[in-house]
C-alpha cells in the first residue's frame, strides 16, 4: 500500500441535539494479512491498517483495533450522540507509515 | 365409444386445450435471463447500489485520475481525446468484444491499444490495478445502458466459436459452461445458487477476492475448478468466449461496478 489512500464518510450534515446519528467510514486498503505467499514462495509481508480512530470536537468518541482478519477496504458502521455542531476528524493508522485522514462537519440544532 | 358422448366429452376438450395453447402462442416469449444480481442478499445488494458502501467505488476514483494523467512519448492522456468526465464513454462497454481493425478486442484490449499505440506507453498488464481502474471507469459509463453486441458478418467467427467453447466439455471434471450454467442453473452447488453466468457487471467487486477482477478472471475461476487448463489472459480464446456471454446477454442492462460474493 502507499503511504495514504482513499477514504469515504456518510453521514447526515444536520441533526437534532441529543439524536444518535450513524457514521459510515470506508477506507481503500488491500489488508495483506502476512500469511500469503507469491507464486515463488516468498511471504508477502504484512500491510494493514491498525487502528481507526472518531474524535468529535477534539474528543475521541470511537476506536476500533483491525486485524489480519479484517477484510480489505475495511468499512466501519458506528453510532454517536449529536451533542455539538462541529468537526468530526476520522483517521486511519497502519503498517509502514499508512495515514489517511478524513473528515466531516454536522450542524446540531 | 359412440360419436355422440365423443363430441359431447372430448371436443369441448380439445378446443379448451387448442384455445390454451394458441393464447401462449400470441403472448411474446417471456425473458428468462436473469442477472446474478437478484441472487444476492439484501445487503450485498445495497452494498452494489449504495456508492457510499460499493468498495468499486475507489477504482471508479482511480480510474478518472489515471483518465487524466498525461502519459506515454506523446504526453496525452485519455481526457485529452475522450474528454475530462469519461461521459463521452458512455455506451462504449456495451459494444465489447468488438472487432477492430479485423481483430476481436476486448474492453481492456481496446484501453491497451488506445495507450501502446495513441499515447505510445507501455501496455497495462491484464488484471493489474491501473487496469482494473482504468476499464472500471470506462465501463461504468454505460451503466444501466443495454448491453449492443450484436452478430455482424465480421464477428460471427468468433461468435461461433465462444459458443462452442461454452458447450465444450473441459477438464478432469470433464464439464462444459453450459452444463451447469445453462443446464443447471438456478439449482445449487455445494451451497452456492448455480447463477445463468450472465456478465452484466464486469469488472466487479468479489468479496471472495477482497478486490476487482475482470471477467476473464472469473472465467478462469470455472475453468480451474473444473479442473482445466486455464485460457490465458487476454488470449484469442477468452475474447471469444467472452463475445458469446456478451451476446447471450444482450439486451441486458449493465451494472459495472457490480458487487458479487
Amino acid at each position: 500500500m502507499s503511504k495514504t489512500s482513499r477514504t469515504g464518510i456518510t453521514m447526515p450534515a444536520q441533526a437534532k441535539k441529543g439524536t444518535i446519528i450513524e457514521i459510515r467510514a470506508i477506507a481503500q486498503h488491500d489488508m495483506e494479512t502476512g500469511y500469503r505467499y507469491t507464486e515463488d514462495g516468498k511471504r508477502i509481508p504484512r500491510d494493514i491498517i491498525q487502528l481507526f480512530t472518531c474524535q468529535y470536537n477534539g474528543e475521541e468518541v470511537f476506536r476500533s483495533d483491525f486485524y489480519p482478519g479484517t477484510g480489505a477496504n475495511p468499512l466501519i458502521i458506528f453510532t454517536t450522540e449529536a451533542v455539538a455542531s462541529g468537526t468530526l476528524v476520522f483517521k486511519w493508522v497502519g503498517d509502514g507509515g499508512y495515514e489517511a485522514v478524513n473528515q466531516a462537519q454536522i450542524t446540531v440544532s | 365409444m359412440n360419436l355422440f358422448v365423443f363430441c359431447l366429452r372430448v371436443l369441448p376438450l380439445l378446443v379448451i386445450l387448442i384455445g390454451v395453447d394458441s393464447s401462449q402462442a400470441l403472448e411474446a416469449p417471456k425473458d428468462t435471463r436473469q442477472s446474478s444480481y437478484y441472487l444476492m442478499t439484501l445487503e450485498n445488494r445495497a452494498m452494489q447500489d449504495d456508492s457510499n458502501l460499493n468498495p468499486a467505488a475507489f477504482w471508479v476514483m482511480d480510474g478518472h485520475s489515471l483518465w487524466k494523467e498525461k502519459i506515454g512519448n506523446k504526453n496525452v492522456s485519455c481526457a485529452s481525446c475522450h474528454g475530462d468526465s469519461g461521459q463521452k464513454m458512455a455506451g462504449v462497454a456495451t459494444q465489447f468484444p468488438k472487432m477492430q481493425k479485423g481483430k476481436l478486442q476486448t474492453l481492456e484490449g481496446q484501453i491497451n491499444q488506445c495507450r501502446t499505440s495513441r499515447q505510445e506507453a507501455p501496455a497495462l498488464a491484464y488484471e493489474s490495478k491501473e487496469l482494473l481502474a482504468l476499464t472500471t471507469f470506462v465501463a461504468t459509463q454505460s451503466k444501466g445502458l443495454p448491453i449492443a453486441v450484436e452478430e455482424t458478418p465480421q464477428n460471427k467467427k468468433d461468435l461461433q466459436q465462444g459458443h462452442q467453447f461454452f458447450n465444450t466439455r473441459m477438464g478432469q471434471l470433464n464439464l462444459s459452461c453450459a452444463q451447469c450454467h445453462q443446464d443447471r442453473a438456478g439449482l445449487k452447488l455445494g451451497g452456492s445458487l448455480i447463477p445463468q453466468g450472465h456478465p452484466t457487471a464486469y469488472p466487479i467487486y468479489r468479496i471472495e477476492w477482497q478486490t476487482m477482477g475482470s471477467l476473464q478472471r472469473r472465467l478462469r475461476n470455472c475453468m480451474s475448478g473444473v479442473r482445466a487448463k486455464q485460457f490465458e489472459y487476454g488470449s484469442q480464446e477468452m475474447a471469444q468466449l467472452e463475445l458469446f456471454l456478451m451476446w447471450r446477454a444482450r439486451g441486458m442492462p449493465l451494472e459495472t461496478p457490480g458487487v458479487r460474493p
